[in-house]
């Protein structure tokens, strides 16, 4: 177990005791139709402003880029020829014969039931490779395990909430900046421009301005039982949200059902408490490796080896204590 | 906001709570604790229908002093199930654009610049000048002699994106009129 | 919606479903995860085939070369489903000795006329006695073996239509073929069925309607229409593009799908009795009583019989006015006003240049909208004061910019693509001076009638006998709930006088009895606003019928007799939805039946009567006049009763099936703003090597009236573009993300260029054949927040002459490399490939757009736009064409 995060789960190590279900979201790539429903209506409930300079960015049919400051959702849109599939085909494949790593322990059933991701007992006749794809998917904050972005927050604008979210309190940040790059993930920024009326001479208020700004999964709505903007709007339900780990088991789920459909590139992200950050409150499967979609394959909280990081620093400490002993000795010699 | 007492600094909350590395429950912020979303503060929520495109996902309309607050698909739809595009997703932003129009504007003949006008005084000229282009293009009747009982002088184009009450008054009153040239985005 | 996850096979074609309606794509997504196969055919690789099975790309515009193959397919196998076909079609059916197959005519039909461009289409009518034939009992023969009987002729009309020649014209291998051709086949009958979905990449075409009858003869083949999972569903891209079809703000019906009278329906009884003959079967031989309650709804007490329920009141139509026409006659000078409400033509509507030119001919013109949009603001910042060609101080139109209020400022209804009503409650007042249309549209009626009010001339009568008095809100609007009680109509005599119609049975023939809208007739059932029934969802069964309210009678599956057998037992288990109860001596289901509900399914019906009664017990298709699904229609359509493949005028691909290259009814206007490609003549065609066709996609609307105002919208898909292939780009020498002007023989665009692998070119013949994808959604103004040339500047005003939609998905262009000129170097490149494909001082008399093109009206007419060709489409709602209309958009 990490540093700073209890066996009780980032919540109740929060202070939050075990009232709270820690919640996230499953993002299920495998069909999304790339509408972008989620940004439109992330930035609606959050007032975020539009980002870019109204141009075509040159990704395909992305124009929003990455995630950041004001875009709290990102649509990832990548085309692939057929060779390109045939690897992730072969990666994916990999994936389950060295039984998955990457998406945690298999599932827990009597011994000898058949595992998550296991094909075996299932027609591993692929269906014929496809030309061409069009990979689809929504980015957002991974709500981590370990948080870079937590525990590297000065002044307490960053906590973890009741649902397990980390969500940043603009009425507390200073923007003082360090949390950017303590994230692993490359998602949180400051604000630090940004505007919802384009072209307007007129004097704008921008919410945010000048702080550290990420999504917050709709802290504001899950106080009242409502559910994030952008899972509520998802039109395919690509995007789920609930209690993490009905969202991790019916991820696995899915992915099983991907296989035995011939698919072997499905699997997941996040889902595995041993990565380094502890795993995620939001779980994805992808039909390609992370970098593909612009995530990181192996993503590493950077206090994580806070611990040993104490350790070599005192066995350094010793050791120029013990050099400067021994040149003592030696001097008497 | 409440006042802030001496018990609730944080570092105390940090010492005294179960929250002893002051990332959690002890650091939130009075806004924090108090958070309420504008879908509660609502005056109150009206089911619509999405104004885009022929699907017709229910809506849920949020407003607060007389200003649409926010939007969300209606989950009781059968049709939608509670979800929405972007654009629909965006109709807050469809009532709310600081670029929507709410004064009438006139352009007179040659003028190369709008200006105002009273909306009194702009359904008044309308009215004068329909007449006027309905009797300038009259038809009693065609080269044979059989009624025709038209006008020519006047056209309009719409109807998709109004009510079927709308359509039905101006069906209504320009086929009275002798109006034919009545059109709408399913001729396009 | 919901009952796309019924299907066991969709086939997408000629929509982008995931794109264009996201939402609804769930229930696709929802038919993939209970095991459903999903084919997506289209030119362009989208969003939508990214989620399905099977990606097939076709060259634009020879859909029925590849359904034909289908057909032909499933005829030659003896795939379709041949005890619904029997039962339910009319494929035993005889045909006139008079008719001649476009197979044997090289393709044209019997009964056309070089000199108008039209056909005479009596010499497609069934045979048999002219009076049993008028009562729906043509000669028939039910072994389906006579020469001339509709599944014969459908036979050979299609056995040219092979793999190879699915491959050869459409660009398609065999495999794809049969991959799809299989697909259908195992995905129909009595266990599973097949649906279609479709939009504009149909209806935009010139024979666009005869694509979306090759489906509907598919899938009454296969035994897929009135079924759970079945049907040919049109996905219409406007709120209530249905709604403004039913209660249509179109120049050639009425409201209810009545035909507006024409010229020479010199009485009330021949008006009616060309929609519907009392004697004949199924619900239009009540035609007569659904005009006399619309006449009665408008013109109440001045409405009697004595003057023909005010019939004479009504304007009558000389040929076709629809919006392309009415723009021939503005460019004229033959238009003083012009009303816009929510519409953008400026950008929206074909050949965007002469729509705003058509604009500066106006005396006046009157924008209704929520944003500066270009239709609004032509007059001074437009592409022709860019050009040139025109200076605001020259421009005599006057503009009227009123501001609308929008969808939660306003109670009203929408119907939506599936024929569902569904009320809007008020959220808010309209801020400033946005008013409601229907606001606007009474007040202004208000005041005409308030001026005329001492006017004696005859002329001003139907004005002034109008109804129009509806209680009033607080703020001085008219209530909208008011107008949808006049819409459902009323009893206004007898015991029940006041009281709302509950179903349009209830109409009566005497005038004690009004509506505005029969299909409408229930909506206010015992004065309850059915539309604003919300019973959620997930507490109702799949149906859903306590949710709004569907026209007609509250169904929401048309013509679901035919889900079961004609013994009335439901075909399947699996596929159950309205049966026949014989314990309770009725028909019954999941759904509102549509048929006579207490009709046994073995009644003979009774020729002697006609309407409802004369159906016999498996007459499923109640709104035919002979009770069938039409495999081949005698009556209704105008350029033949066969869907028959024509290539595009501007094609460079000679017909692989006729000599008879294009449509020959097609519809175009002659003007030199309105050339076309002189195509695969012979002449020219060459310098337009490229087919463009156009779409939308999911970020923005249509013409960008609400789209590109909005700043999370317009950041999206923030610039116009167009998709190349890459193999394009190459021979071009187009730069990823660079820019590319476009060039048709309407005007010239520039657009960021997309290179993609998502264009394919096609192999066709020996041709490869490029394809440009082009979305249509920006515009050339000052006000949007993104702006960007419009797609629709490249259109020309060429016609479907069934409904006189425009072709936007199928014309020829070139494409260089670079930005376009500005100014008026604009035009001159324009006119520089005009004039090296000979388009300009050259006698190209086969050229659309120039002197003697079919359609193009006689050069010396006294009225230069009205157009030779086409009646109207609907003419007699009898059949199919009036199902046609109803789903044309």
């Amino acid at each position: 177990m990490s540093l700073l995060s209890g066996p009780a789960g980032p919540a109740a190590d929060a202070g939050w005791g075990h009232n709270h279900e820690r919640k996230g979201f499953f993002t299920d790539t495998s069909i999304c139709i790339g509408c972008k429903a989620c940004e439109v209506a992330c930035k609606e409930w959050n007032r975020n402003p539009i980002d870019g300079d109204l141009e075509i960015l040159g990704q395909s049919y992305d124009n929003t880029g990455e995630l950041g400051a004001n875009t709290w959702r990102h649509v990832a849109f990548v085309e692939q020829g057929q060779e390109r599939i045939e690897e992730a085909r072969e990666s994916g494949r990999k994936l389950v014969s060295l039984g998955m790593p990457g998406i945690g322990p298999k599932s827990s059933g009597a011994r000898g039931a058949t595992p998550a991701g296991d094909l075996s007992a299932t027609d591993r006749t692929p269906p014929d490779t496809p030309e061409f794809r069009w990979l689809m998917s929504s980015d957002v904050c991974k709500h981590c395990t370990n948080a870079g972005c937590l525990d590297v927050c000065p002044t307490g604008a960053i906590f973890r909430s009741e649902h397990g979210s980390v969500v940043v309190q603009e009425d507390v940040c200073n923007g003082c900046g360090t949390c950017v790059s303590a994230c692993p993930f490359g998602v949180i920024e400051r604000r630090d421009d940004g505007t919802i009326s384009p072209h307007a001479n007129r004097e704008e208020k921008v919410d945010r301005m000048g702080t550290a700004s990420k999504c917050t999964l709709c802290h504001d709505r899950l106080v009242d039982g409502e559910e994030p903007a952008c899972s509520a709007t998802c039109p395919t339900q690509s995007i789920r949200f609930g209690e993490h780990p009905e969202m991790t088991a019916s991820a696995r789920e899915r992915v099983a059902d991907l296989h035995a459909r011939g698919m072997p590139e499905a699997r997941l992200y996040g889902a595995n408490p041993q990565d380094g950050v502890g795993g995620t409150g939001s779980v994805f499967l992808l039909l390609d490796e992370p970098e593909v979609y612009g995530l990181p394959p192996d993503p590493q909280v950077p206090t994580k080896t806070l611990p040993q990081t104490y350790a070599k620093a005192g066995i350094a400490a010793a050791g120029m204590v013990a050099a400067v002993a021994l040149s003592f000795l030696g001097a008497r010699r | 906001m409440a006042r802030l007492t001496f018990l609730d600094w944080p570092v105390l909350r940090q010492l005294r709570g179960a929250d002893p590395t002051g990332r959690g429950s002890a650091v939130t912020s009075a806004t924090t604790r108090e958070t309420v979303p504008r879908t509660v503060t609502a005056d109150g929520v009206v089911d619509s229908i999405c104004p885009y495109c022929a699907v017709g996902c229910g809506q849920r309309v949020f407003h607060k002093d007389g200003r649409v607050v926010q939007i969300e698909g209606n989950p009781d739809s059968p049709v939608s199930r509670g979800r929405l595009c972007p654009k629909g997703a965006a109709s807050q932003q469809l009532a709310n654009s600081y670029l929507r129009q709410t004064t009438v504007r006139y352009r007179p003949p040659y003028a190369t610049r709008w200006e105002d006008l009273e909306l009194d005084v702009a359904m008044d000229m309308i009215a004068d000048r329909f007449i006027e282009a309905r009797r300038a293009h009259w038809q009693d009747e065609d080269e044979q002699g059989r009624p025709l009982q038209r006008t020519m002088g006047i056209a309009s184009l719409g109807g998709a994106t109004i009510d079927n009450e709308e359509n039905y008054l101006i069906k209504k009153f320009f086929t009275a009129a002798g109006a034919i040239q009545i059109e709408n985005q399913a001729r396009i | 919606m919901q009952d796309f996850a019924n299907a066991d096979l969709i086939v997408i074609e000629g929509s982008n479903m995931a794109e264009a309606h996201p939402v609804a794509f769930q229930w696709v997504i929802e038919a993939k995860k209970r095991g459903a196969r999903v084919i997506h055919v289209d030119p362009r690789f989208t969003r939508t085939s990214a989620n399905a099975d099977r990606h097939i790309p076709i060259r634009a515009g020879t859909d029925i070369v590849l359904l034909g193959g289908v057909i032909r397919h499933v005829l030659d196998n003896e795939l379709f489903f041949k005890e619904y076909v029997q039962a339910y079609t009319n494929a035993s059916t005889i045909i006139s000795e008079q008719y001649a197959d476009a197979e044997d005519l090289d393709g044209l039909f019997s009964g056309y006329d070089q000199e108008t461009s039209t056909y005479d289409n009596s010499r497609w009518a069934y045979a048999g006695d002219p009076d049993d034939i008028a009562r729906g009992l043509p000669e028939r023969d039910e072994t389906l073996q006579h020469p001339r009987s509709v599944f014969q002729i459908l036979k050979r009309h299609y056995a040219r239509y092979t793999p190879q020649m699915v491959q050869d014209t459409c660009g398609i291998s065999p495999e794809d073929f049969a991959y799809l051709a299989t697909a259908i086949a195992e995905n129909s009958g009595r266990e599973r069925t097949t649906s279609f979905a479709y939009a504009l990449g149909w209806t935009q075409h010139q024979g666009g309607a005869q694509m979306i009858r090759t489906a509907g003869v598919l899938q009454l083949l296969m035994g897929n229409m009135g079924r759970p999972g079945g049907g040919v569903m049109a996905l219409r891209g406007h709120a209530t593009i249905q709604g403004s079809t039913d209660i249509p703000t179109l120049y050639h019906i009425l409201p209810g799908y009545l035909p507006m009278p024409k010229v020479g329906q010199d009485d009330f009884a021949e008006f009616t009795r060309a929609i519907g003959k009392k004697e004949q079967k199924g619900f239009w031989a009540n035609a007569d009583i659904y005009a006399i309650n619309l006449l009665k709804a408008w013109w109440g007490e001045n409405a009697t019989a004595e003057n023909d329920w005010g019939y004479h009141h009504l304007p009558k139509l000389t040929g076709a006015h629809g919006t392309y026409q009415t723009t021939m006659r503005m460019l004229e000078g033959g238009v003083d006003g012009y009303f816009l409400f929510g519409q953008n033509p400026a950008v929206g509507s074909a050949n965007g240049r002469l729509q705003r030119l058509a604009m500066s001919k106006l005396k006046w013109m009157v924008v209704r909208d929520f944003y500066m949009i270009e239709s609004a603001t032509w007059w001074r910042d437009g592409p022709e004061i860019e050009s040139g060609e025109l200076t605001s101080e020259e421009i005599a139109t006057e503009m009227f910019y009123l501001p609308a209020a929008n969808h939660t400022e306003k109670a009203g209804s929408f119907t939506q693509t599936q024929r569902m009503v569904q009320w809007r409650d008020q959220a808010v007042e309209p801020p400033g001076d946005a008013r409601s249309d229907l606001e606007f549209m009474y007040e202004l009626g208000r005041r005409i009638r308030e001026k005329l009010q001492d006017s004696t001339d005859p002329r001003d009568r139907p004005i002034l006998d109008l109804t129009w008095d509806y209680p009033l809100g607080e703020h001085g609007e008219p209530e909208a709930e008011a107008v949808l009680a006049e819409i459902n109509g009323r009893h206004l005599s007898g015991e029940r006088a006041g009281q709302p119609l509950s179903s349009f049975g209830e109409m009566r023939a005497d005038g004690s009895t009004d509506g505005g809208c029969w299909i409408y007739a229930g909506v206010f059932a015992d004065g309850v606003n059915q539309a604003r029934r919300r019973t959620p969802g997930q507490e109702q069964d799949e149906t859903a019928a306590d949710w709004g309210w569907a026209w007609p009678a509250n169904r929401r599956i048309l013509y679901n007799r035919a889900s079961a057998d004609p013994q009335g037992r439901p075909w399947s288990e699996r596929k159950k939805l309205v049966w026949w109860d014989e314990e309770a001596g009725s028909w019954t289901g999941h759904d509102v039946p549509d048929f006579p509900l207490t009709k046994r399914p073995d009644d003979p019906g009774d020729p002697s009567q006609g309407g409802a009664a004369a159906l016999a017990g498996t007459d499923a298709f109640t709104m035919q006049s002979d009770g069938r699904g039409w495999l081949f229609t005698p009556t209704g359509l105008v350029d033949g009763p066969l869907p028959t493949h024509y290539e595009s005028p501007e094609s460079n691909i000679p017909n692989p099936l006729y000599s008879q290259q294009s449509n020959p009814t097609r519809v175009t206007f002659r003007d030199e703003n309105n050339l076309s490609s002189p195509g695969a003549s012979g002449r020219g065609g060459e310098v337009y090597p490229y087919i463009f066709t156009t779409y939308r996609i999911t970020e923005h609307h249509t013409a960008g009236g609400m789209s590109r105002f909005l700043p999370y919208l317009s950041e999206l898909q923030p610039e116009m573009y167009c998709e190349v292939s890459p193999e394009l780009a190459e021979e071009v020498g187009l730069e990823p993300y660079g820019w590319a002007t476009i060039i048709s023989a309407r005007s010239a665009i520039e657009a960021k260029v997309l290179v993609t692998e998502r264009m394919k070119p096609l192999q066709v013949g020996e041709r490869t054949v490029h394809q440009i994808g082009l979305p249509f959604h920006w515009g050339r103004g000052t006000e949007a927040i993104v702006q960007g040339d419009g797609a629709n500047d490249l259109i020309g005003m060429n016609l479907d002459a069934n409904t006189q939609i425009q072709n936007s998905k199928n014309n020829s262009c070139t494409l260089i490399p670079g930005r376009r000129p500005r100014g008026p170097e604009r035009n001159e490149l324009v006119e520089a490939y005009r004039r090296r494909a000979g388009l300009i001082d050259a006698e190209h008399p086969a050229v659309d757009g120039a002197a003697g093109a079919p359609g193009a009206g006689p050069a010396d007419s006294e009225t230069p736009h009205h157009v030779r060709g086409p009646e109207e489409a609907s003419a007699a709602p009898t059949g199919e064409a009036s199902m046609k209309e109803m789903r044309n958009r």
